[in-house]
């Protein structure tokens, strides 16, 4: 499995951007990082649906950590899920329920990425794993 | 002729907002169009002079709002040619407007009955038939389209029969920009059948000039908000003789006669399809809407429009990894297009950070992007007050999309 950046080094390297175009840049090199599904394991029942672009993911469960494998047809949204993976892939069931998501995207000022207003699939995606995080723990 | 490009925009105030810390650039229009001022005066004026409801006047502000929600709908009769006022029926927009004639069509259709569609439609022209043949054991035929997003008119005429009894298309595709020959596909329908014909006028209301009594169709219907217009309030016009008789939709206060525990009776038109309080202000801004373009030069707005439309396919031509969808030869300014190696909603969203607003997605169409192998397309839509230097801005950051995309 691939190493992801951890949360604390994605802050400091969207924080050292000033202009737009950087930090999209990075985001869109991020998402060459992402733990990703094969097109074979693309399958209807692993999608997540936002109205813009589909997500897949598919879960599995080392011992008390969660894994996570996932495919965008979208490179923002890649890149976007390698921030959302950063803070989610390898823990456990507890830290990720425990982890404020919303705050996160904040902090990172992407913020509109993650609201209500825009059918990325990315919120859904972060509910999704939330939801069986806490299945797991319980 | 010549148009005063900049005294037009200056009309429209939300031209002038920053988005992104970037001067708009708004190319939605197909989803919506902007207002100009004298329509949001309209709705201000409304509701700070003689807000009231309407046609239970025991006072004069009632009176008064009365007028100006009744002299709307002649706005809008002028506007269309419609031969009757009472022809002329407020909606919350075009959706509704279907749903009206598609609920009434479905308690008359039996089993074995047709309706026909094209390939082209937007789900609110697809759904609510299908729905109704649904709810009938009707059938839906579906009318092909060709490479280039136009109506096979051979396949269209082939799919009449006796057993047709609607026939409903779009005046211009809100996909790919098509525009239907609309005048002679209802004379086809008419020669061939005694189908009704519905058009799906949400996209062409803007961009030709209608007139239902010379088209020959038995519905026309429209959004104001495409419009510019607000949003809430549409018209759904129909032939009197056919309005007279269809079904009632909701039922309830304003279109009764009579009412009693066990029963009721109808009004007349156009009240006996406005069940409830009417969406009053957007009314009487849909009314300063068309009051607007009446005195406009609507020819030489057209003229901008098409001009706009050849400018920003011929830049289109000239840019490497572009695919244009949908090039019929007849189009309002609707462009809809993919470039190679990027997903349609990563270009949106590079688009808008530079502060163009286009629609990415499937554009409410899903059989149609099924029908054509896409998932979803960019689509940048140009209306009356849009520039050549805004298309130019589109290009500029097309290319910086795919720069750092593809
Ligand atoms: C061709 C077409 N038909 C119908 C509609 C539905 O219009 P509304 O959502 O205003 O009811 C639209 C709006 O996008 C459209 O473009």
């Amino acid at each position: 499995m691939t190493k992801l950046p951890s949360t604390t080094d994605i802050i400091e390297d969207l924080e050292f951007f000033d202009d737009w175009e950087e930090r999209y840049q990075y985001i869109i090199d991020l998402s060459k990082q992402l733990p990703e599904l094969s097109e074979a394991e693309r399958t209807d029942d692993r999608i997540v649906k936002g109205c813009q672009s589909s997500v897949w993911l598919k879960p599995t469960i080392d011992d008390d950590r969660l894994f996570f494998d996932v495919a965008s047809d979208a490179v923002i949204v890649s890149g976007l899920l390698v921030l959302v993976l950063a803070a989610y892939q390898g823990q456990t069931a507890k830290t990720i329920v425990d982890f404020d998501m919303d705050n996160y995207f904040k902090v990172l000022d992407l913020e509109r990425h993650i609201s209500m207003t825009r059918g990325s699939g990315l919120r859904a995606i972060v509910a999704k794993i939330r939801e069986l995080a806490t299945q797991h723990s319980s | 002729m010549s148009l005063d490009i900049d005294a037009l925009r200056a009309q429209f105030p939300i031209l002038s907002t920053k988005v992104n810390g970037k001067t708009l650039t708004y190319l939605d229009n197909a989803a919506t169009t902007q207002k100009p001022q004298v329509v949001i005066d309209a709705l201000v004026d409304f509701y700070t002079q003689c807000n009231s409801n309407v046609h239970r006047g025991a006072h004069s502000l009632s009176d008064e709002a009365t007028r100006r929600f009744e002299n709307a709908r002649s706005n809008i009769q002028t506007f269309i040619n419609a031969n009757q006022r009472e022809e002329v029926i407020w909606t919350s927009g075009t959706t509704e407007a279907i749903n009206i004639v598609a609920n009434g069509l479905a308690q008359k259709l039996k089993a074995g009955d047709e309706v026909l569609i094209t390939e082209m439609e937007h789900h609110a022209n697809l759904v609510t038939w299908q729905q109704a043949c649904l709810r009938a054991g009707a059938t839906l035929q579906v009318a092909q389209i060709n490479e280039i997003g136009e109506l096979d008119v051979a396949d269209f005429t082939a799919k009449l029969s006796s057993n047709t009894r609607l026939v409903a298309f779009p005046h211009a595709s809100n996909a790919l920009g098509t525009l239907n020959a609309i005048n002679e596909l209802t004379s086809i329908v008419k020669s061939q059948s005694d189908a009704l014909v519905l058009i799906d006028g949400a996209q062409g209301i803007a961009h030709c000039k209608v007139d239902v009594q010379a088209i020959g169709c038995d519905f026309y219907v429209f959004s104001g908000h495409k419009l510019c217009a607000p949003t809430g309030v549409g018209i759904l016009w129909g032939r009197y003789s056919v309005l007279e008789n269809w079904p009632v939709w909701q039922t309830g206060g304003e279109m009764i006669r009579t009412v009693d525990y066990q029963e009721s009776t109808w009004g007349v038109l156009p009240h006996r399809l406005e069940a409830g309080t009417p969406n009053i202000a957007g009314a009487v801004g849909l009314g300063a809407a068309v009051e607007w373009f009446m005195q406009q030069d609507l020819d030489a707005l057209k003229a901008h429009e098409t001009a706009l439309l050849n400018y920003a396919m011929d830049k289109a031509k000239d840019f490497s990894g572009i695919q244009l969808v949908g090039t019929a030869k007849e189009k309002v300014g609707v462009m809809s297009f993919l470039i190679d190696g990027t997903h349609p909603g990563d270009l949106g969203f590079i688009l808008d950070q530079q502060g163009v607003a286009i629609r990415t997605g499937d554009h409410c169409a899903q059989p149609l992007m099924k029908r054509l192998g896409l998932g979803g397309t960019a689509r940048a839509s140009f209306s009356i007050y849009n520039t050549f230097e805004e298309i130019d801005t589109l290009f500029v950051a097309l290319n910086k999309a795919k720069n750092m995309l593809a």
